[in-house]
């Protein structure tokens, strides 16, 4: 850095550049991070192979290197401040992704290991009277329907109906504490939903009733605060436009609701209720306690214990037979299937907020 | 919102139409029979935990009576909880602030998706992925800190051969909470002012200035409550922890050996197919104080939740 005379400060339009007059900061160049990055990926690739290469190491390094590097650079350079903010900067994208790998690790982990008896078998055949190899999920599946089907059954009226109490009547301390204990019942544990499902049913049915219908109402209790915000919010988003120009024609305010506020809201309702059942379709220990499992097809909620693919999972991980391959293989491709009826509803979720909205003009 | 229609009906006195009525008693009874469920939900875990609290101690499993078979199982979920959002909290507040400050526009909605997408994932599945996958990973590093921060009680060993730890678990637990927290809190920092964010820019901060400046003390809220929240479903999950823990009871600090004190949840998961009598109403009792504990805590967090949007009004 070249030291202009005090006295004569030059006119900054006839300085060569790198000439500093420090009437601009310095800044490092364009490609610095880039620069910087290939260097320490470099020097952290020798340390490792010194030290006998591991990954989480090499990954370690590269970034305490980069970002040590590149704030030592640019405080250097840049000054202080600029140089905080560039470590930050570094901080915050490497905490991104260092949580993205497990994320990662988790979703090709299901997809290598359920691949295995990802086949037709699987979806066609129960596990009745199936020892070691062979058998299939079919059971399960329609376990998993039933129970999430009428857990949905359930939730949807008594959610959307305390969705419009809240909206369109409700005032005072009734509404408050709904409102408050409809959040509180968004953090209720799943198996305690399940202990108050058996609960109930030892109560009302007499000791040891587990069958599908006390599995759905184990996950209605889940489902129905989840159904009762989402609506409450899309019901809200309905202009009052619309119920004022109703009422004005001399509608009864049932028939508004029912005819203007609910259809104008059908698209943000149902995405809410879709991902509402993606929230409780994976759901495991409630069914557990309040539904248990068996080998065998049963479609009939009310009597008998059901498997679902979830419970299904978990005893062919939990006990398996020996040899314990076919059950473990088992066990991770109901977990898959598990994961892609999650992706599809929450896809399906997307779309009909996306195609169905109603279109807002502004 | 559309008390416009009611004052008008009432103003007017209007005849009142029985549809209106029984529409509105419809829609009220929904509310109510909510309300009759979550104390239903209390009212019943009381009445078949009852025999577990007059039963004689003997009959306890453990036979050191309830209070002695419930709290090691306190101990553990909370353990296991609290470690879980010492991981997870400032991660998610890192990547909250990328989603919404550092990455592109475009990738910043797609990540948004994918976020709640992990966040819908079932939790049997991050069980199994922390037993096959985690749990052997972890078996270098947890050898190495008994080797080396052996005198540091944490670490005190000897490391456990399975990984199948609570350090293990808080591990698994924290990947499963982390996209909760970080939907709580991207969802209040993207309700920064832009005002706020441009006036700091054009004062000259930096990045990182404008996020201590405007982004923090507008969110700076939502970390607490969604942290809350992602406690509350640390302290309730159940699969992941009973796959991924091996759990032999009692306390202890030492987070990497092979002796690890259970959750309620998963200890529930784990014993009640195989449980009867008396044994059932203890479960049933452990898992009504799992209740009150994770009520407490949401209450908390909603609380906090609610005076933040009280706060926000304003600007």
């Amino acid at each position: 850095m070249s030291t202009p005379t005090k006295s004569r400060p030059a006119p900054p339009e006839t300085d060569p550049p790198g000439d500093s007059t420090r009437l601009v900061r310095g800044s490092l160049p364009r490609r610095a991070s880039w620069g910087a990055l290939g260097a320490a990926t470099l020097v952290a690739a020798v340390v490792a192979a010194l030290t006998g290469f591991s990954v989480t190491l090499f990954v370690l390094l590269v970034v305490v290197l980069y970002t040590a590097g590149m704030y030592v650079w640019s405080r250097s350079a840049e000054g202080r401040r600029k140089a905080a903010d560039r470590a930050f900067t570094s901080v915050v994208t490497s905490a991104f992704l260092i949580a993205l790998t497990p994320l990662i690790s988790v979703v090709i982990t299901v997809i290598s290991r359920g691949a295995e008896r990802f086949d037709g078998k699987f979806f066609s055949y129960s596990m009745r009277g199936v020892v070691g190899d062979g058998g299939g999920a079919y059971h399960a599946i329609t376990g998993t329907l039933i129970t999430s089907g009428l857990a949905t059954l359930m939730s949807v009226p008594i959610g959307l109906a305390t969705a419009v109490y809240l909206v369109e009547y409700g005032r005072g301390r009734l509404a408050k504490s709904i409102t408050f204990f409809v959040d509180v019942m968004t953090g209720i544990p799943s198996i305690v939903a399940g202990l108050f499902a058996y609960a109930l049913f030892t109560l009302v049915f007499g000791a040891g009733t587990i069958n599908g219908f006390a599995g759905a109402v184990a996950l209605s209790v889940l489902m129905i605060p989840i159904v009762v915000r989402s609506s409450e919010e899309m019901i809200k988003l309905v202009p009052d436009d619309l119920r004022e120009a109703a009422f004005a024609l001399g509608t009864p305010k049932w028939k508004v609701i029912l005819r203007v506020v609910l259809p104008t809201a059908v698209a943000g309702i149902s995405t809410g209720v879709t991902l509402a059942i993606a929230r409780v379709v994976g759901e495991t220990a409630p069914l557990l306690i309040a539904t248990g499992t068996t080998a065998s097809t049963n479609f009939n909620p009310f009597s008998g214990q059901m498997a679902t693919l979830s419970v299904f999972s978990y005893y062919e991980y939990a006990s398996p037979g020996v040899p314990p391959e076919p059950y473990l293989a088992r066990a991770w491709t109901a977990a898959l299937t598990l994961m892609l009826i999650v992706m599809v509803l929450n896809l399906v979720a997307r779309s009909i907020s996306l195609f169905f909205a109603p279109k807002t003009r502004s | 919102m559309s008390s416009i229609g009611q004052d008008a009906v009432q103003g007017r006195r209007a005849r009142k139409r029985p549809a209106d009525q029984a529409f509105r008693g419809i829609t009220t009874g929904a509310g109510v029979l909510i309300l009759v469920v979550l104390a239903g939900v209390a009212a019943f875990l009381l009445i078949e935990a009852w025999p577990a609290f007059v039963a004689p101690a003997e009959e306890i499993p453990g036979e050191g009576g309830l209070v002695l078979y419930i709290w090691p199982l306190v101990f553990g979920t909370l353990l296991a909880a609290a470690l879980a959002l010492v991981l997870a909290a400032p991660l998610a507040v890192l990547i909250a602030l990328f989603i919404t400050h550092y990455a592109p526009r475009r990738l910043a909605q797609l990540l948004g998706y994918v976020i709640d997408l992990l966040a819908a994932v079932p939790s049997i599945i991050y069980g199994l992925w922390g037993f096959t996958v985690l749990a052997p990973a972890t078996l270098t590093p947890t050898g190495w800190l008994a080797e080396n921060l052996g005198f540091i009680p944490l670490f005190a060993g000897p490391a456990s051969t399975t990984g199948r730890t609570m350090f293990t678990t808080a591990l698994v637990l924290a990947v499963m909470i982390l996209p909760i927290i970080t939907a709580v809190i991207r969802e209040a920092f993207l309700q920064t002012p832009k005002l706020y964010e441009e006036a700091a820019l054009a004062l000259g901060a930096t990045r990182l200035e404008m996020i201590r400046t405007a982004v923090l003390p507008f969110g700076g809220s939502s970390i607490l409550s969604g942290s809350m929240l992602g406690l509350g479903r640390a302290l309730g999950e159940t699969m992941a922890v009973a796959i991924v823990l091996s759990a032999s009871g009692g306390i202890t600090f030492n987070l990497i050996s092979s002796g690890n004190p259970a959750t309620i949840a998963a200890n529930i998961a784990l014993e009640f197919p195989e449980s009867s009598g008396v044994a059932i109403d203890a479960l049933i009792a452990s898992g009504l104080v799992l209740f009150a504990i994770t009520l407490v805590v949401n209450m908390i967090a909603r609380a906090v939740i609610n005076r933040r949007t009280d706060f926000s009004g304003a600007s």
